[in-house]
């Protein structure tokens, strides 16, 4: 009877720990206590308590004066911050020579940054930057706030007007209490890095499919390692942090770290999954674990372990087509519902600013060898008009020693190029002007704007190509529980169907061979049953 | 020259037979449905079955090939053409006719010329074949990085499953034969208790009655 009444008191139990945690979740408003620090790798914890410094006492009435104070005591983070790119907006790839970033990149959302600054560097992690004249080396125009502060009350807006149509939507919000948020400051938690990175694209999840607005507070099942009552990593506990540099980047990846976890204590400056869990993860304790650690030389630890991105109830694009954009009802812009995800919220899959969207949630990727090295299309490369052309090709294969199979979300777009001469364009959406898009909706006039503003050329004949842009999937990591069966990918259309240059069993089979064999087999059962009848039926055999 | 009822296979050789019998059965079983021919068994129990069935296969094969060597068994399965014509003979023609089996199973000679060949064979060919490819396949990851890998791999992937083909036919004439003859029972028995009707000269009939009261009934 103990060990049932035992059991019994451990159910009861569980089930009262679980309907609080149930109930604390469907609160009116949160609790008053602060939530517990997320897990920050190294720095976690700090040394200091930023309420009780004077310098953040003193009134504040602009981000810039927060910076000074922060600068006054942290005297080299400024020299530091410079270097990385949520300043400079630029990286050149060391391989290719290429020269990327956001300041100069297109992609196949919003398109490009360059020449929109008004709009896109809101989340620039700094103070005004506008136009070409921003004043890169001025310490006090960084925002350490956007990452820092914890009250959730920070907000960026535009650093410029922009169309009447567009700067509606920004009228109105509660002023910032500039002391309550530079006393608040701490190591940079989900909901700092997720301002920018959850909305990337032009809205929640648009851009990357497995970084959204679910993960600022995300059930184990969404991210066993962010999850907000189990681990509750912040970003940067990946995402490690060298003098405001940080490990892991889209412009170059480590499609294979052979390195493994280092030797004890060793400080990695990757965001590798096997940075942390080693070269051998899986633990043996049976036969079956020796064959996934084999598995780790091929397939990267995303591709089982993220079975679906754009989980948790929030909607990525996979789509959008340019070419709808500019209707306008009576004049002005609109735009249209059409889609409801997960989580209950309605998306826009219209604008007039935009054009048409499609979304999907729960997706499962693509799988392709991947080197780690991403070319881009820029805003000087020339290609064919009549083909799709990839904003970011990539390249890898079974041959290649730092290659894996890696997840991919793969967005197409169909979006304005420079038809004459084979480029991409510099669309000029941004402004308070008359050539902006948005808000005067002639695209032939505000490609012309872009262009001409960086003295790029222009043929002025604009059309619609259709692009590919590739996102390796590496967030929303799912329990074990949850990981690929060997099955996913080991049968006929599994997968991996489309990944070329290794034999699978179970997917694969040579056809002559197999074909060979089973008329082998079924030509001894038929030789059998032939010599078995000769001999049932010839007389003297009979018995033999 | 008499028929006497000699114990022609020991306690180890049964053993080693019929564990044999149901390591490959498990192998072949888990082996097709990795292949995709069947998806009664999912994907991780069937490779666990199938790498654990070979390796308790390769441990019997290692015992195996030692007690051979030792007890001179080795020699049971030395090739002749003394008699294979009769038995080829036998089976396309004589058999039909009620004729009996022209070979008489001698005491260093259990096995008749067809068997022999067909057992070493299977010994030296067909199973080095199924075992060094399947080595070879599940330590892949361990030689990937050679130059042509996919294509060794591709060569290890068919030499695997030709071979395992070829054992089921192997297999179903196997059993086949065994209808032939007196009966089925018949050529089971032997493989359980050991017993079989050998033909003995004088010398080993006298050797056995002396000095191996236990082999000889």
């Amino acid at each position: 009877m103990r060990p049932f009444s035992g059991h019994v008191l451990a159910f009861l139990l569980g089930t009262l720990v679980l309907t609080t945690a149930q109930a604390t979740d469907q609160w009116p408003t949160p609790p008053a206590s602060k939530p517990p620090d997320q897990v920050s790798g190294p720095l976690t914890g700090g040394t200091g308590d930023h309420s009780k410094y004077e310098a953040l006492k003193q009134p504040f009435s602009s981000g810039p004066e927060v910076t000074k104070a922060c600068l006054s005591c942290h005297t080299e983070t400024g020299k530091h911050f410079m270097k990385n790119i949520h300043w400079t907006w630029e990286y050149r790839n060391p391989e290719t020579g290429q020269l990327l970033g956001k300041k100069h990149l297109v992609n196949n959302f919003c398109t490009n940054a360059r020449g929109n600054e008004g709009m896109c560097a809101q989340c620039h992690a700094g103070y005004g930057w506008k136009d070409e004249s921003f004043d890169f080396s001025d310490e006090t125009n960084i925002d350490c706030l956007v990452c820092h502060e914890t009250t959730g009350t920070y907000y960026k807006t535009p650093n410029s007007e922009g169309s009447p149509a567009c700067s509606v939507m920004f009228e109105d919000m509660a002023p910032i209490d500039y002391n309550l948020v530079a006393q608040s400051v701490g190591l940079p938690q989900r909901a700092n890095c997720g301002t920018c990175h959850f909305h990337g694209g032009g809205g929640d999840n648009v851009k990357h499919g497995d970084l959204s607005s679910a993960l600022t507070n995300p059930p184990r099942d969404l991210d066993v390692h962010m999850d907000a009552k189990g681990l509750n990593f912040a970003c940067t506990a990946c995402h490690i942090t060298k003098s405001h540099i940080w490990a892991g980047s889209r412009y170059h990846v480590i499609a294979k770290d052979e390195k493994g976890t280092g030797k004890p204590g060793e400080r990695r400056d990757v965001a590798t999954c096997e940075s942390c869990h080693g070269n051998e993860p899986h633990p043996v304790d049976s036969l079956a674990p020796f064959k996934l650690n084999d598995h780790i030389s091929s397939v990267a630890c995303q591709t089982c372990h993220i079975p679906e991105y754009a989980r948790g109830g929030v909607a990525t694009e996979t789509d959008w087509d340019w070419r709808t954009a500019g209707k306008t009802r009576n004049g002005e812009g609109y735009h249209e519902h059409g889609y409801t995800q997960g989580n209950g919220e309605e998306r826009y899959t219209y604008k007039s600013i935009k054009g048409t969207f499609t979304y999907g949630e729960n997706l499962v990727p693509l799988y392709r060898w991947f080197d780690g090295q991403m070319n881009y299309t820029t805003i000087d490369t020339k290609f064919d008009v009549t083909k799709p052309v990839a904003i970011n090709d990539f390249t890898g294969s079974r041959e290649d020693p730092r290659s894996r199979i890696w997840p991919f979300k793969r967005m197409t777009t169909w979006m304005p190029a420079d038809m004459g001469n084979g480029t991409l364009v510099y669309n000029h959406l941004w402004g308070q002007d008359e050539d902006s898009y948005w808000g005067n909706y002639d695209m032939g006039k505000s490609i012309a704007h872009g262009m001409k503003a960086f003295n790029l050329p222009y043929s002025g004949e604009y059309g619609f190509v259709k692009t590919y842009s590739y996102w390796p999937i590496t967030h929303m990591v799912a329990p074990k529980e949850q990981a690929l069966d060997c099955a996913d990918c080991h049968s006929k259309n599994g997968r991996l169907q489309g990944v070329e240059g290794v034999y699978m069993p179970g997917r694969d089979n040579n056809r002559w061979l197999d074909l060979i064999g089973i008329i082998a087999v079924a030509g001894t059962f038929l030789v059998i049953l032939g010599h078995a009848l000769v001999r049932i039926f010839s007389p003297k055999g009979a018995k033999h | 020259m008499t028929i006497r009822r000699v114990r022609i296979f020991s306690l180890f050789e049964r053993f080693w037979h019929w564990t044999q019998m149901f390591l490959i059965l498990v192998l072949m079983f888990s082996g097709f449905g990795l292949h995709g021919f069947h998806h009664l068994l999912d994907f991780k129990q069937a490779v666990t079955l199938h790498t654990l069935a070979a390796f308790l296969l390769l441990l019997l094969w290692a015992f195996s090939i030692f007690w051979l060597f030792t007890t001179r068994n080795w020699r049971h399965f030395i090739p002749t053409v003394k008699g294979m014509w009769q038995v080829l003979r036998f089976y396309s023609f004589g058999i039909f006719q009620g004729e009996h089996h022209p070979y008489r199973k001698a005491y260093w000679r259990k096995h008749n010329p067809l068997q022999a060949l067909a057992y070493l064979m299977l010994k030296i060919v067909l199973f080095p074949l199924i075992w060094i490819s399947g080595l070879a396949y599940l330590f892949y990851f361990l030689w990937r990085d050679i130059p042509h890998a996919t294509q060794v791999l591709d060569g290890v992937a068919l030499v695997h499953t030709g071979a395992a083909f070829t054992i089921v036919v192997f297999v179903m004439i196997h059993v086949y034969m065994l209808t032939t003859g007196h009966s089925f029972k018949e050529h089971v028995m032997p493989m359980i208790s050991g017993f079989d009707d050998v033909d003995l000269s004088p010398e080993e009939e006298a050797y056995l009655l002396k000095d191996e009261p236990g082999v000889i009934r």
